[in-house]
């Protein structure tokens, strides 16, 4: 028995440790700087590509590989210091989700710039002998670089201690992690402060990602697989908590070595449900402390005042011309419409959420796939007509939500976004994983709508009719007092209670409406696709929805309708016109984060407001 | 009958006893000023008041019903209205959108999708906003207002809930002398108008002095005096603890 | 009796369509492609260079038809959804007359409905997946490559001769992986019943988790291993497998991981003696295959891939649909392709009549070692027709 059990654990040890490294970076810096850093995975993808340069040109005796791996730290540390000085530097200012979407325009960046400098050929290291060895282990081989790997995690932790608790600038850092104006008013240079810690950051990352090399290749999926990970390890620990990352660590490394041995199907499942149960009962990680309130957003919401008539009549203008499309342009550019379409109403259904309700969603894409796959099914089991697929799609969607809510409207902040991502990823990897029912990665496929709607001007104008309907209701239920309350909630939930209002009860409907709408943007965007697919439910899908909203402008009804059709058109011509389109979109989100703190229409209305407002 | 019953009120943070068996009572109209040095234990026997902090021991009635232990949300249901040291309002509101919500909880609409919210109660919250000097600021956003304005407006949204009992933490934290006292001389007459009876806590001696009919002082948790202005300012105990640090002389 | 169908054919849609006979005019063939250009470049950026190869050597011969070829490539971003908007585009906008391409299974699955709903041609080049052929086969969608069935196939009889009683699966968990354990149990049992399958490991696609992984392979003390994993995955499990020595004295049969896309990247550590299906690329010493990777090589200053191979053969096939229709027009081209053949790099092709599957065949062989990197060596080639199942098994699948 022991020979079972001793070996797994020890593999899961060093997964800990690497899991751990890569981790503990992201966790200080955003103590610290409170940035959501999406970039992080992009930083160890870095790390493992800038060590295979450097390793493959250094001797391959154990002392170089040091060497190598510190200098690798070090280059990652300095582009970490370079992502700081001139994207991140621009944006703290900025309301916090603004800084993510401004980390996820550099993610995009550098995937196509590591697939331009490193070419898109996995690279694996070469193994010297020495890294190949292994002991023997209650008559098991255990690789002599795991063992390595299992005493490099808590040697990190212990130095990482050390600088945090022995040097003037580890307690300033943890004097910010507490509470960042109180070290502003110490009279600490903020911005060598934040550079720094964003130095020691992404060289963690990048010394993740250099010692994973004898393991695993340098390749260009590294970037979005690590960040998830990263991002569960530092939830479950707490933000902002080295020892809470590394416990979270463990317990992850663990549990994923001995799930695979129990239930071989589920690892992917399990690593969210560790993740959601954790939140459930300890709604700020294991060793994590209570957030403060995230003071910026609330600053940042003026208030929401009705349309000037100009503007009632430039949006009746639009849904004119918009109507009108099928008669000027091509059939093409009628399913790219379709497609704004359906955005517009996934984009308005997650600003429901994150606007007035101040729940950001980072997994906003389950409700769109939920309610897509509802369709699907409900059509390849009983043959039900496009009708009933659209009605029952919001209304499966509204259910899971209300389901999911008890765990959310709990959270809040940072928090209650994880636990949204860590569901679409759970909901993701039964879509995936499922192949029995779902069809697996293949899909649902022959969800095509009947005879009758099936010509591209007809499907369009249903998908205009319903979108625009549902956001024109939603629009009225945020003027109501329901979307009055629910915005009291958001502003300031003490007060929300004590005038008698159920914040919680607030929050989960809001949530119900939002998910039952996008629910209803699935199964639209389903039947135009004919067919269903996990893609619909994957991270970036739901980081699309985010910058949608957030492009547009999260404090104006008609933010999201701006980003939706901005985005759709913008991702449509460039996709078309270069091979590069992650390098310019990506580009183009940092500028428009930089230019526009406050989105599109947002800036729209500033100018339109200038002076008025008293 | 008082309006108010508190009865050996006690909470625990830890080791800490911060509040350690509490008693008192409050009549309608009445202007009950809770004082004591940082530390004191007034934030939290407040927040037990209010429905922030479950107690570990004691009870609150309110006009005889038990009202410890419950959530904020039901402790307003009751009728008791209150202002937070950090004045919380709704920033994404106009001043009187702000009222308009408070009018609108208290009259159960909150659950209506359809009809807008701008039209509900807006002369209710006019006549409120007057009555607390508003009115001309109606329109503006919530977030331009001057802290004292602020300070208004949230009591103008605490009396939206037509309390019998008002709670005010600090309300004059942070405002210029003048006009603290003009603040709790409004608040003074709405108690006497609307026969509200209104615990505060407060650190303005002055303020305290002008407009409480009884003083409550607490030290470490426990009650040390309880009288109106002139038996506290005599009170020895207290001057030991509290008033005046140069009239104990020496104490530590 | 078939040239004369064809005949008729041909003069009837000539008499009853002479406005569509001048709108195709002498312009160039369209060719709509769409792949996951940015999110698996390693195996679609050799595809398309060898698309491109070919599309300028039959243009070189005089085109087809009298008519040049010209290729159109759109990048789907590894989204289904994004490959049929695309697909969209190139018919509507472009006026293509092809569409082709798909790396992924659900994008091919995804084009190929979008085919069938809007009566297009589409001729699917990399996909894997039976489904496309089979459960999901339509009358407008062709496949070029040899599925998963085809290559489980070929394990599965290469298995039989294996002495291993015990074995042990491990394949990345979803459809590909879970077709390909389920074709080689199902192909494996019926040919050794003796045979046990012991135990089974599912890492998600993509973050394998090796070293537990390999931990519970090796628990279950098996005689050999099925192995499904590719790419990165692949990659870790054959590091933490050599190290802890699972590999040892066992059998290990593993599907595609002869393909060079595969293989190279594995360097010195490349398996020795494993069964794999693959392309065994410059040791292929035909004339015909010579001359392609000269070609190739003289263009790119590369080694053809598997994916080269596959995407150089997708424009031949294509080119001999439409030379056999003498048309372009879309259900004269269904007609052509069905049964259209041409002479791959490695051999003749057909597509099947049956289920429009192409017969592009399979190498199989041993993985080697040679100079600090992994090859094939005692390898064949099985013309994919001997891979394919009986008929009635394809007609009890295929919709009607």
């Amino acid at each position: 028995m022991l020979d079972l059990i001793v070996p797994q654990l020890l593999t899961g040890l060093a997964g800990a440790s690497s899991l751990f490294l890569v981790a503990s970076g992201l966790t200080i810096i955003f103590g610290v700087t409170r940035i959501v850093n999406f970039s992080h995975g992009s930083l160890t993808m870095l790390g493992a590509y800038l060590g295979w340069s450097i390793l493959t040109r250094l001797p391959r005796e154990p002392e170089w590989f040091i060497l190598g791996i510190l200098l690798t730290a070090l280059c990652t540390a300095l582009i970490g210091v370079m992502l700081e000085l001139v994207v991140l530097r621009r944006v703290y200012r900025a309301p916090e989700l603004f800084q993510l979407l401004a980390t996820f325009g550099v993610v995009l960046i550098l995937q196509d710039v590591t697939l331009w400098l490193w070419g898109p050929v996995e690279l694996p290291l070469p193994r010297p002998r020495w890294l190949r060895g292994f002991v023997e282990i209650l008559g098991n081989r255990f690789p002599l670089y795991d063992l390595v790997l299992i005493a490099i995690g808590p040697v990190v932790l212990g130095l990482l201690w050390l600088l945090m608790n022995r040097t003037r600038w580890g307690t300033l850092v943890r004097a910010a992690t507490l509470d960042r104006d109180m070290v502003a008013a110490l009279g600490v240079d903020q911005r060598l402060l934040f550079t720094s810690v964003f130095a020691l950051g992404a060289g963690l990352a990048g010394l993740g990602g250099a010692l994973s090399l004898p393991n695993a290749s340098a390749n260009l999926q590294i970037d979005l697989s690590v960040i998830v990970d990263a991002f569960v390890v530092v939830v479950v620990g707490g933000l902002g908590s080295l020892a809470g990352a590394f416990v979270a660590s463990l317990l992850i490394g663990i549990l994923q070595a001995f799930g695979i041995v129990l239930l071989p199907q589920s690892t992917l499942v399990l690593v969210f449900l560790v993740m959601a149960v954790v939140l459930v009962f300890r709604p700020n990680g294991l060793l994590g402390r209570p957030q403060a309130e995230a003071r910026e957003m609330l600053a940042a919401a003026p208030v929401i005042r009705a349309a000037p008539p100009a503007l009632r009549y430039l949006g009746l203008a639009t849904l004119l011309l918009a109507a009108s499309a099928p008669f000027w342009v091509g059939d093409y550019y009628l399913t790219v419409l379709t497609d704004g379409a359906v955005a517009l109403l996934f984009a308005v259904s997650l600003h429901v959420m994150m606007g007035p309700g101040g729940m950001a969603s980072f997994g906003h894409a389950a409700w769109f796939g939920i309610g897509a796959y509802a369709a699907g099914l409900l059509a390849q089991w009983l043959g039900t007509p496009m009708p009933l697929g659209l009605l029952a799609a919001p209304i499966a969607a509204g259910i899971v939500a209300a389901l999911f809510g008890w765990f959310v409207v709990r959270l809040s902040g940072v928090y209650l976004s994880m636990l949204t991502l860590a569901f679409a990823q759970i909901v993701w990897a039964i879509s995936f994983q499922w192949v029995g029912v779902t069809g697996g990665d293949n899909g649902l496929l022959g969800l095509w709508p009947e005879a009758w709607a099936r010509g591209a001007a007809t499907y369009y104008w249903i998908a205009l009719a319903l979108s625009v309907a549902v956001a024109l209701l939603l629009r009225r239920m945020l003027y109501a007092p329901y979307g009055y309350a629910l915005r009291a909630a958001r502003d300031s939930a003490v007060r929300a209670e004590a005038i008698g209002l159920d914040v919680q009860h607030l929050r989960m409907v809001a949530l119900v409406i939002a998910g039952a709408a996008a629910g209803l943007s699935g199964a639209l965007f389903s039947y135009a696709k004919g067919g269903v697919f996990p893609t619909y439910i994957s991270i970036p899908h739901s980081v699309e929805a985010l910058l949608m909203v957030l492009l547009g402008g999260l404090q104006t009804m008609a933010g999201p309708i701006v980003g939706a059709l901005v985005y759709t058109g913008l991702a449509d011509i460039l996709v078309r016109s270069t091979d590069l389109w992650r390098l310019v979109l990506g580009a183009v989100i940092l500028l428009l984060v930089m230019a526009f703190p406050e989105g599109i229409a947002g800036a729209a209305r500033r100018l339109w407001l200038r002076g008025r407002e008293a | 009958m008082s309006l108010l019953a508190v009865r050996g009120l006690r909470k625990a943070f830890g080791g800490v006893q911060a509040v350690d068996d509490v008693s008192f009572d409050l009549a309608a109209g009445e202007m009950l000023a809770l004082i004591g040095p940082n530390g004191a234990g007034k934030s939290t026997c407040f927040n037990m008041v209010g429905g922030q902090l479950p107690p570990d021991a004691g009870s609150v009635r309110l006009e005889g019903r038990e009202i410890a232990g419950l959530n904020p949300r039901a402790i307003a249901a009751h009728g008791i209205g209150r202002t937070f040291q950090i004045t919380a309002t709704f920033g994404s509101m106009t001043v009187r959108e702000n009222v308009q919500m408070a009018l609108i909880a208290h009259h159960g609409e909150v659950w209506r999708f359809w009809r807008p919210a701008a039209v509900r109660f807006a002369a209710e919250a006019d006549a409120l906003l007057a009555q607390v000097g508003l009115a001309e600021q109606a329109e503006r956003a919530t977030g331009v207002l001057a802290y004292g304005d602020l300070k208004r407006l949230e009591l103008a949204v605490a009396l939206g809930n037509a309390p019998r009992l008002l709670l005010m933490d600090e309300p004059t934290a942070g405002m210029a002398p003048a006009e603290r006292v003009a603040l709790m001389q409004l608040t003074r007459r709405l108690a006497t108008e609307r026969g509200v009876a209104v615990l505060f806590t407060e650190h303005d001696m002055d303020v305290v002095f002008d407009v409480s009919d009884r003083i409550l002082v607490l030290n470490r948790g426990a009650l040390i005096a309880e009288g109106d202005a002139a038996a506290i300012r005599a009170d020895p105990a207290v001057r030991e603890v509290y008033l005046g640090t140069g009239a104990a002389g020496g104490g530590h | 009796m078939q040239v004369t169908r064809r005949l008729l054919l041909g003069a009837s849609g000539a008499l009853a369509m002479p406005g569509l006979l001048r709108a195709q005019g002498t312009g160039p063939i369209r060719i709509g492609e769409i792949n996951s250009y940015t999110t698996m470049p390693a195996f679609t950026l050799p595809y398309r260079n060898a698309m491109q190869l070919a599309v300028e050597t039959l243009n070189g011969q005089g085109g087809v038809l009298g008519r040049q070829l010209e290729l159109l490539t759109r990048d789907d971003a590894g989204k289904p959804q994004d490959a049929v908007r695309l697909a969209g585009e190139l018919v509507n906008d472009q006026k293509v007359d092809v569409l082709a391409g798909a790396y992924f299974s659900n994008v091919g699955l995804a084009l190929s409905e979008y085919a069938a709903q809007n009566r297009r041609l589409y001729v699917g080049g990399e996909p894997l997946t039976d489904a496309m052929v089979w459960e999901r086969g339509n009358r407008y969608t062709f496949r070029l490559r040899p599925s998963t069935y085809m290559q489980a196939a070929i394990l599965a009889e290469e298995a039989a001769k294996l002495p291993a009683k015990r074995w042990v699966t491990v394949a990345p968990n979803y459809e590909f992986g879970q077709s390909g354990v389920k074709w080689f149990k199902q192909l494996l049992s019926a040919r050794r019943p003796d045979v046990q399958f012991v135990g089974e490991q599912w890492p998600a696609l993509g973050r394998v988790d090796a070293g537990a992984t390999v931990q519970a392979l090796e628990q279950m003390k098996p005689d050999a291993i099925f192995n499904v994993l590719f790419g990165p995955d692949l990659t870790n499990f054959v590091r933490q497998g050599n190290t802890r020595g699972l590999f040892e004295g066992r059998a290990v049969v593993s599907l595609l991981t002869g393909e060079p896309e595969y293989l190279d990247p594995l360097g010195d550590e490349a398996p020795e003696g494993w069964i794999v299906t693959g392309y065994p690329g410059e040791q292929i010493d035909t004339p015909a295959h010579k001359a392609f990777v000269d070609a190739y090589r003289g263009r790119f200053n590369a080694k053809p891939m598997c994916g080269s191979l596959v995407g150089y053969a997708l424009i031949q096939s294509i080119a001999a649909g439409i030379a056999r229709a003498e048309s372009t027009s879309m259900e004269r081209m269904v007609e052509g392709f069905r049964g259209a053949g041409f002479e791959s790099p490695v051999g003749p092709v057909t597509y099947r009549e049956i289920d429009q599957q192409g017969t592009l065949g399979v190498f199989v062989g041993r993985t080697g070692l040679k100079n600090d990197a992994g090859i094939m060596v005692d390898w064949r080639y099985i013309d994919g027709r001997d891979l394919l199942p009986g008929d009635d098994f394809v007609r009890k699948l295929r919709p009607a």
